[in-house]
């Protein structure tokens, strides 16, 4: 059936557009080629159906649920949705998830930059090679998991610490500690942070390795320790790849559901010391209250979850800004 | 201040390929020494073994002596950091720091060694380029990144940021080949003038070129791929060119291989 | 030049610095180790958290003193930071090792035959007894069918964006299928529910299937398109000259010179939503018996299980919980194993 078909006659009926031209000129007029053309090409489109269809049903969900609300939806520090008049707001868990992701990127980021340059620059190198297979594998550990031995193991290990702080530090309002379970925003933070440290080491990692030697060897050559050759060298090359790593490791922080849900005893107040327990997260609040939740209280969680879904797109929209630019950089530069 | 540089029986692995083998010179000082041969002969590993750079490469590892005036550099209890310094070294693509202003790539190496006045490092640095010949080009974008210089700019800012630091020694790994013949010309009128303050080492792929700036010449060879490379000879570089004393040499000259 | 400031000049005049032994960083670490469980044990401090941190501050401080006083300020500088790293790397070391560790030790105290082929039917949180059989059953429907969705849309999408994909509408999916990898799983749930809202409809399974298969998508179409990448174009126009359709091309030279690589990312996707807990808990609600129907009724599903076993705050429960993450985590691991493994296996050939 191939063989017949060498000097494809054009179709009888003039193509509409140029880009369809082009694409029959490549040869996409065998009805083969057009259904797999079209079966791959609806996948991509059903794809961007899905995203919008995502975007859509929340935000008809979410004005749904909002126009009932007789509190402010974004300063009520309530969640009363089985009442009525329901009263509820995200400001207690905007704060919750920002500040429990802070911590983890304040312990992530420094430790996974630290942990990537002693792969790529201090590590023997039969050892460097088996430990970030190791790490890939622990990135792959469900979070389930990592939220059972937060809750088990992780807690009571911390009282130590925490008592720690709350004698050297109490004094600053954030380290006051009453003596309940160590299941604060700080141990959130804490458990997010060895969390991402995977993904954030492996980023990093790779943007380290990528580091041109001569960059390196400029440095070594005017007689550079090996500290001064990373941050004469190795930094300055790696550093938006250490930010866009970082921004990854946030989207992930920010989106945790299951670790959250496990460690925190939530409450729906702002506390100012972060080892008291209490607070909340967006998603860990959605995954606590969904069970008990009627089919408003549902709506109302979707509409913190749409605010969730805004805020991880910003973040994972600037990582992906900032990875692209710097392809245009190192390639300019090739 | 130039030192004399005297290599006694020196190996150079990879791993355990033994990449040079029993390299014995001597490199006079305020004079410009070129290393030519074909590829692979190890001119270039010899070169960097010269200021410990070769053991920077995994595997790499060295045998024998180097003496800079009167002190072995495998030595014990030699830092190497600290030979790095006396002996400075240019490569073969010019590296300058990308995220560097002209003035900050010029100053690198004195920074590194503490903290300097603001006037003694402008002093450096106009004193490092116009000794490389580059002063006049960039004097009114010294903040402006070294990179968006032109390649054989690059490479002049690279001698300046190596010379600022008041090496013994200046080694460079083929600094003209990846340059345009005008760009050449200018590096090559440079190490006239850099050899009266320094002791220079030259590899260089171009025949023409160590002919032109060298005062003596040492060729390289390699029996067979996978052979160590060997010094086959070391001349003055007219003897090299007019009548070497080794058959492999005229060939080599003379374009019969390589 | 006069104008070189003088001491640099005399820190020249040797090349000769002064150097610690070799050992000396392992001697600080041992003795700061020592100091620091000492100071501990005197001061009554029971938290090994606590110990390991003033050792690693007396291991820095320790270093940093010494190196000054042996060698140089800039070499003492290399040392702390060296030091920094390897503290940094230790302190990560002990977490991660930890929850491994404690996977193992109390998961493998209830894992038996038993446990794997029995559900919670009749069992009571706080009673001994129990398994996961129903757990993995669920697991496997619901991640068997997210994969039977998720894996040939994402490949094919994949096809579409390296074999056709020129201009705005292929840089429209890019875009959104990097948008798509940093879904949070719980969005992707909260999506279908807001339809099942719509309908109306009760949990099951296959509604969890639907959210696990978004979460996959972008994973296989990042996989896939990075395999067929490597497929050199010079095998696509040999095949083309021969007067080969595209489409068979494709399916006749390019996907199976790629099939290795896209079934370990296959593969590696599974892994990745095997684990997801969020969705499931929010669409198939989890159930205690075996239900093997996933379109009609609540399912049980491994990470949820392992949820709601803790949420019950019995001591019989963690165990359970205990056993099933180790069961999760072979289960993710054996899949993470073999994909890498294939994918040695199968990887071009280089030469030699």
């Amino acid at each position: 059936m191939d063989t017949t078909q060498i000097a494809d006659a054009p179709p009888p009926t003039p193509q509409p557009s140029a880009g369809e031209q082009k694409r029959a000129a490549r040869g996409a007029t065998r009805p083969g080629d057009r259904i797999f053309l079209g079966l791959s090409r609806g996948s991509g489109i059903l794809l961007l159906v899905i995203m919008a269809a995502i975007a859509g049903f929340l935000t008809y969900r979410a004005v749904l649920a909002i126009s009932k609300d007789e509190g402010n939806f974004l300063t009520t520090f309530e969640w009363n949705t089985g009442v009525n008049p329901p009263v509820f707001g995200i400001a207690v868990l905007a704060y919750g998830t920002i500040v429990s992701s802070i911590i983890a990127m304040v312990i992530a980021v420094p430790v996974a930059v630290a942990i990537a340059l002693f792969l790529t620059h201090y590590a023997p190198r039969r050892l460097s090679g088996p430990i970030a297979y190791v790490i890939d594998l622990l990135a792959a550990v469900p979070s389930i998991v990592y939220g059972l031995w937060g809750a088990l193991i992780l807690v009571p290990n911390l009282n130590g610490l925490f008592g720690w702080l709350n004698d050297y530090l109490g004094w600053t309002g954030i380290f006051d500690w009453q003596g309940g379970a160590a299941r604060s925003m700080l141990t959130v933070g804490i458990l997010l942070a060895i969390m991402i440290l995977p993904i954030i080491t492996n980023v990093s990692r790779e943007v380290f390795r990528q580091v041109p030697q001569m960059h390196e060897e400029a440095a070594l050559a005017l007689g550079a320790t090996r500290w001064e050759v990373i941050r004469m060298s190795v930094l300055p090359f790696g550093r938006s790849g250490v930010i866009s790593a970082s921004m990854l490791g946030l989207g992930r922080a920010l989106g945790e559901t299951m670790a959250v849900a496990t460690v925190l005893s939530p409450d729906f107040l702002i506390h100012a010391s972060l080892l008291d327990p209490g607070g909340g997260t967006f998603a860990q609040n959605i995954a606590s209250k969904f069970s008990e939740a009627t089919e408003f209280g549902r709506d109302a969680l979707i509409a913190s979850g749409l605010v969730l879904f805004v805020i991880t797109l910003l973040v994972n929209g600037a990582a992906r800004a900032i990875i692209a630019r710097r392809k245009e950089y190192s390639g300019a530069n090739a | 201040m130039a030192k004399r540089i005297d290599v006694s029986g020196l190996n150079a692995y990879y791993g355990s390929f033994l990449a040079i083998e029993d390299i014995s010179m001597t490199v006079e000082p305020r004079s410009v020494t070129a290393f030519i041969g074909p590829s692979g002969c190890g001119k270039s590993t010899f070169l960097r073994t010269l200021n410990r750079m070769h053991e920077v490469t995994p595997g790499g590892r060295v045998e024998g002596k180097v003496m800079l005036d009167d002190e072995n550099l495998y030595g014990t209890g030699i830092d190497p950091v600290a030979v790095r310094r006396e002996v400075g070294m240019v490569f073969q693509r010019p590296n300058p720091f990308p995220t560097m202003s002209v003035y900050d790539n010029v100053a690198a190496g004195l920074r590194l060694n503490g903290s300097y006045k603001k006037s003694q490092l402008d002093d450096v640095v106009e004193k490092s380029l116009k000794g490389a010949n580059l002063w006049n080009e960039v004097k009114d974008r010294l903040n402006k990144p070294g990179s968006g210089l032109s390649g054989g700019q690059q490479q002049r800012l690279c001698i300046a940021r190596a010379i600022a630091v008041e090496p013994k020694v200046l080694l460079m790994d083929e600094p003209c080949s990846a340059l345009d013949p005008i760009s050449t010309l200018a590096i090559e009128d440079l190490i006239g003038e850099l050899k009266e303050r320094f002791t220079i080492v030259i590899v260089t792929h171009n025949m023409q070129q160590a002919a032109r700036v060298s005062d003596r010449t040492a060729f390289f060879n390699l029996a067979a791929v996978g052979q160590p490379g060997k010094l086959i000879e070391i001349d003055d570089t007219e003897r090299i060119f007019s009548n070497p004393s080794v058959q492999a040499t005229e060939d080599y000259i003379s374009g019969r291989f390589g | 030049m006069s104008t070189a400031p003088s001491h640099a000049g005399k820190r020249s005049s040797t090349l000769q610095g002064g150097r610690l032994p070799k050992w000396a960083p392992y001697a600080i670490a041992a003795g700061s180790l020592a100091l620091g469980i000492g100071i501990s044990a005197a001061a009554g401090l029971s938290s090994s958290i606590q110990w390991a941190l003033i050792a690693a501050i007396l291991y820095i401080l320790g270093t940093y003193v010494v190196a000054a006083k042996v060698e140089n300020r800039r070499q003492a500088k290399d040392r702390v930071v060296t030091s920094l790293v390897w503290v940094a790397f230790l302190l990560a070391v002990v977490p991660l090792a930890s929850l491994v560790w404690s996977t193992v030790q109390r998961g493998t105290k209830v894992l038996d035959g038993y446990f794997l082929s029995h559900s919670m039917g009749v069992v009571a949180d706080s009673e001994t007894g129990g398994g996961i059989y129903h757990a993995i059953l669920g697991t496997l429907e619901q991640v068997g069918l997210a994969t039977l969705i998720a894996a040939p849309i994402g490949v094919l999408t994949a096809i579409y964006l390296v074999e056709y994909g020129r201009g705005s509408l292929a840089r429209a999916v890019t875009f959104f299928v990097d948008v798509m990898t940093g879904i949070p799983s719980i969005v992707a749930g909260l999506f279908i529910l807001s339809i099942m809202l719509m309908f109306e409809m009760e949990p099951f399974g296959f509604a969890g299937s639907l959210a696990l298969a978004i979460l996959m998508m972008p994973v296989v179409v990042r996989s896939t398109e990075e395999m067929l990448k490597l497929v050199p174009n010079e095998l696509r126009e040999a095949s083309l000259a021969l007067g080969v359709p595209k489409w068979r091309t494709i399916l006749k030279v390019v996907l199976p010179t790629s099939l290795g690589g896209i079934t370990t990312g296959i593969m590696l996707s599974i892994a990745r939503i095997a684990g997801e807990t969020a969705p499931v808990l929010l669409l198939v609600f989890g159930s205690k018996f075996i239900n093997s129907n996933p379109f009609e009724g609540a399912q049980a599903s491994l990470p949820l299980y392992i949820y709601q076993q803790y949420g019950s705050g019995e001591a019989a429960a963690y165990d359970r919980a205990w056993a099933a993450s180790l069961t999760l985590i072979a289960f993710i691991m054996i899949l993470n194993l073999v994909a890498r493994g294939l994918a040695r296996w199968k990887a071009p050939k280089t030469g030699r």
